[in-house]
């Protein structure tokens, strides 16, 4: 059985235009100690989807449809009480800038320690054990010193390490990371997502891994949804994703990233940009910038359909499609 | 390879920028009572500490580094926005305070920005901020001439003349970047710095703008002066690539060179950080630890607390700029042949 | 035009019934207040037309009241409603003008301490600093006090309506200066500041055509809540009989003239000025109030 399962997950902002439809019929599941990645450009709804599932959606969003589900239990109706002890206990949240999750006013000690004895039946001894334990496995040199330093005497390096203790302290099954690395540098982030695959693969924890990046995502996931103006529009094995994309946006996506390895002299651009939520055009969203866009394509919108290995929201994988 | 021009030489004939031993420093002290207070000294944050390099005209010298390496504060530094601390800017073969002071040579440099959404006035019309240049140094006069140039800037940058009418707000980031680009491209300049321009960016995007930039160099041949953090999109536009860390060049080579013989230890611990996306399964050895403080960086060559090579030399003296194998590389492992290069 | 009805603020305000009425009622006093010479039943400085036979005269409902007095009349025999009227032409004249003062005042101060910053910030920002520690009546005081004792008493009731609104406008420019010094200190280290200045533009260019836009929104705001502020000062100021001269009467003279017949039964020739400088000064902070909201994308 999936861990969490999104069943045609629909999330609107109803604003005095009319209502914003931000996510439309997402449906995926996460298997146990499964990394799924999820990409696309700012605005497709990646990290809407991951609010939508820690019950954090910012007002006025709402859930408007589909169920979220988590070990077969319903968790997206929810009151704000009880959603708060999943959150802590079954699902782990880690965002982009640590500074937005650690208290200031307390010792980082005090936060991991709190978390623990919220969730876990161990004394505040046994838990402050635990919690220098935690920040010695996230890589934080002389814990038990450390423990007792306060968020702004740490680098942000080290910050994010403590967030991401804080998000597994308490042994979640779940970890929804919203662009964990973004904020970091580049050979900061090697360290960080080094250690979020190898703690996550330890405890069999399973993560929603939303980034930009497609090179994280490659690094780091098993599977990857690609996003596109609140749908998804490919799912699949990582591999097959970035290496042989069956949608075209998720191709153009890949083929857009400038390679380390040789100079091009002129980058595969996608072009044009994506639409805003309020002038979605009819038919496939993306049917304006598609280069194999045909005559389906402009009527009816696409829902996911077998194309090979992967899932694709896409009609040329319908029958009858252009060769 | 011997022969490719390097940092330090004497100036080629045309260099459009050349910078000597640049230096700047920001006073980071707390106030005077405070310091009196908590008896501490003044705290000084070397953000460049002596660095050279010259931009030959129609190529792109790209500056790489991590966050606080002071690549951005040598953007400002080249076109005037910081006056240097020490060390000296040649604009064209003229010092850069003469150049400034003149409207004639200001408009030969420009700048393009990194966040598209504090690069445009918001309050203002896109075509009364793509028409500022043309205003500030008289390059076309009277509002009809001034709209038709708007126009034809705006088709070079891939928009329509009719966006003129619009406010900064109704466009999307990568259309913004293009509007900035437009307004630098206005006075028609033959230098342009670039400071993280895609770095806000999609990445789809990024790859519009990044070809953009290399179809204006090649058609009204741009001299760029390009900083980024980013080693992929770096390798796509430099002809020459600095890399720097800690307010200093640690290693400068032509692009080529540099990305299949990087040398210095830093550069090499940059390239395994890129995450692998052909997956080919290379494991990567992360580097440890963290970039050191600029206000209180470490003795001796400043990466060796996160250097697998260092030893107590590295420790204790500053390693200087040296040619190596077609290179320029500032590292003691380096040059005693300790390094040893895959 | 369009477009602002189009717009956000705009949406937001026809949606709260309390701010449509406050903008009513405040439309309402502003107008009643600038037509007065047309709208007023009656002349109350014209000095034919008063009969002191009518002095005293409840207002019209009461058992003596006279229709033609709707509100009562004074010592005098003048109109109350026309003298409320009257006084808060007066009342409104001094708030703008001493607002636009300060506003002036305030912004420009703020900006050239924000912008150029150093000696310059810390001189202008100390000097804001020392009137904040007076209460803003007092440098009123103060102010008036000095030009009591500089310029002859003729000269002075000539000049007093100027010196009320100097008065009230430097006690509250220091509020205008801080918030434009705070915003302009952000919007000089934006990029679209840093392009103006590496075409070369001077700073006194980039201060008026780049930041000075973008640093209005929070002034509008303040200049709302202050005209309220320089209404009610300048009430105080009349009250205290150092404000406008008695010839042009204000609803703080009004009020302190009707406070010597209050506990002799006249009620109505303090009661009556009163609740009007309240409503108007009521109904120009809900606007404030909601301006601060509607501008500020944090609460929205």
């Amino acid at each position: 059985m999936s861990l969490l399962e999104l069943r045609n997950l629909r999330v609107e902002f109803p604003t005095r235009r009319g209502t914003l439809v931000a996510l439309d019929d997402v449906s995926f599941s996460i298997a146990p100690g499964e990394v799924l990645g999820v990409v696309g450009e700012s605005g497709a709804g990646k990290s809407m989807t991951g609010a939508a599932i820690i019950g954090l959606l910012e007002p006025p969003g709402r859930i408007a449809g589909g169920q979220i589900l988590l070990e077969g239990r319903r968790i997206d109706n929810l009151r704000y009480d009880d959603m708060r002890r999943i959150r802590g206990k079954q699902i782990g949240a880690i965002f982009q800038d640590p500074l937005t999750t650690l208290n200031p006013l307390y010792t980082v000690g005090r936060q991991l320690v709190e978390t623990i004895t919220t969730h876990l039946p161990l004394n505040p001894a046994q838990a402050r054990a635990r919690a220098i334990e935690w920040l010695e496995r996230v890589g934080i040199p002389a814990a038990a010193q450390r423990i007792d330093s306060y968020p702004h005497e740490f680098s942000g390096g080290m910050r994010q390490r403590v967030v991401i203790a804080l998000a597994l302290c308490a042994e979640p099954k779940l970890i929804v990371a919203d662009e964990p690395t973004t904020a970091l540098d580049v050979s900061i982030q090697a360290q960080v997502i080094a250690l979020l695959k190898g703690l996550a693969r330890d405890q069999g924890t399973a993560m929603m891994l939303v980034t930009h990046d497609m090179g994280v995502i490659a690094e780091t996931a098993d599977r990857v949804a690609v996003m596109y103006a609140g749908r998804i529009a490919e799912i699949g094995p990582v591999r097959e994703v970035v290496k042989q994309a069956r949608h075209p946006y998720s191709a153009g996506l890949m083929a857009s990233i400038p390679p380390m390895d040789r100079r091009v002299d002129k980058l595969a651009a996608i072009e044009g940009s994506m639409p805003r939520l309020s002038a979605i055009p009819q038919g496939c969203a993306y049917n304006p910038r598609c280069p194999r866009v045909f005559s389906r394509c402009m009527v009816e919108r696409p829902d996911l359909i077998p194309a090979g290995p992967t899932d694709a929201a896409c009609w040329l994988y319908a029958p009858g499609a252009p060769a | 390879m011997s022969d490719t021009p390097t940092a330090a030489s004497p100036t080629p004939p045309a260099a459009m920028l050349e910078t000597r031993d640049l230096a700047r420093f920001f006073d980071v002290s707390r106030p005077a009572l405070q310091r009196l207070l908590s008896r501490e000294g003044r705290r000084t944050l070397r953000a460049v500490d002596g660095i050279s390099f010259a931009i030959p005209k129609g190529t792109t010298l790209s500056l790489v580094g991590e966050s606080g390496c002071g690549k951005s504060t040598v953007a400002r530094l080249v076109v005037g926005l910081y006056g240097p601390t020490r060390g000296e800017i040649r604009f064209d073969g003229q010092s850069l305070a003469t150049a400034r002071s003149d409207p004639a040579q200001r408009s030969r440099m420009q700048m393009i920005f990194q966040d598209p959404y504090a690069s445009l006035n918001p309050r203002w019309r896109v075509a009364d901020i793509i028409a500022e240049p043309l205003r500030a140094f008289k390059l076309v006069e009277g509002r009809d001439a001034q709209q038709k140039r708007v126009g034809e800037l705006l088709t070079q940058v891939g928009l329509s003349p009719l966006d003129a009418q619009k406010f900064p707000h109704e466009f999307s980031g990568g259309q913004r970047q293009r509007i900035s680009i437009a307004r630098a491209l206005s006075s028609n300049p033959e230098f342009l710095v670039c400071d993280e321009p895609t770095s806000a960016l999609d990445v789809s995007v990024q790859a519009q703008i990044l070809n953009l930039m290399k179809d204006l160099q090649a058609r009204l041949g741009l001299t760029f002066l390009f900083i980024s953090h980013n080693l992929a999109v770096v390798r796509q536009v430099s002809d020459r690539i600095g890399v720097m860390y800690l307010g200093r060049i640690v290693e400068s080579a032509a692009s080529e060179t540099l990305f299949t013989t990087p040398q210095h230890p830093y550069t090499r611990a940059l390239m395994e950080a890129i995450p692998d996306l052909d997956m080919t399964g290379r494991s990567r050895i992360p580097v440890g630890g963290e970039v050191p403080s600029p206000i209180t960086p470490p003795s001796g060559c400043a990466f060796h607390p996160r250097c697998p090579l260092a030893n107590d030399r590295c420790r204790q003296e500053r390693p200087e700029l040296r040619p190596s194998l077609g290179a320029e590389v500032a590292c003691h492992a380096v040059e005693e042949g300790r390094a040893i290069l895959s | 035009m369009r477009a602002f009805f189009d717009s956000d603020i705009w949406f937001s305000f026809t949606r709260s019934w309390l701010t449509m009425g406050s903008a009513i009622v405040a439309f309402i006093c502003i107008a009643g207040a600038v037509a007065a010479p047309w709208l007023a039943p009656h002349n109350p400085f014209d000095l034919a037309s008063l009969q002191l036979m009518d002095a005293f005269k409840p207002p019209s409902w009461t058992m003596e009241g006279d229709p033609l007095y709707p509100l009562g009349t004074d010592d005098q025999g003048r109109d109350m409603l026309s003298a409320i009227m009257y006084g808060a032409r007066v009342s409104l004249l001094v708030g703008f003008s001493a607002t636009i003062f300060a506003t002036c005042l305030g912004v420009s101060v703020g900006l050239l301490a924000g912008y150029l910053g150093g000696t310059v910030d810390a001189v202008l920002m100390r000097i804001a600093d020392i009137q904040l520690t007076f209460p803003s009546i007092l440098v009123a005081l103060l102010i008036d006090g000095i030009v009591r004792a500089a310029v002859p008493r003729e000269v002075h009731d000539q000049i007093a309506l100027f010196v009320v609104i100097l008065a009230i406008g430097v006690s509250e420019w220091p509020k205008f200066a801080r918030t434009v010094r705070g915003s302009t200190l952000v919007e000089r280290n934006k990029e679209y500041v840093l392009a103006a200045r590496v075409i070369g533009l001077g700073r006194f260019k980039i201060m008026v055509q780049h930041v000075l836009p973008n640093v209005l929104g929070p002034v509008l705001v303040i200049g709302t809540l202050n005209l309220a502020l320089a209404i009610l000062a300048e009430a105080t100021l009349s009250f205290l009989g150092v404000g406008v001269p008695p010839t042009q009467p204000s609803l703080g003279t009004l009020i302190r003239i009707g406070n010597d017949f209050l506990f002799s039964g006249e009620w109505w020739i303090t009661i009556f000025p009163g609740v009007a400088l309240i409503i108007m000064v009521l109904s120009v902070n809900l606007l404030g109030d909601w301006l601060r909201d509607a501008l500020n994308p944090k609460l929205r």
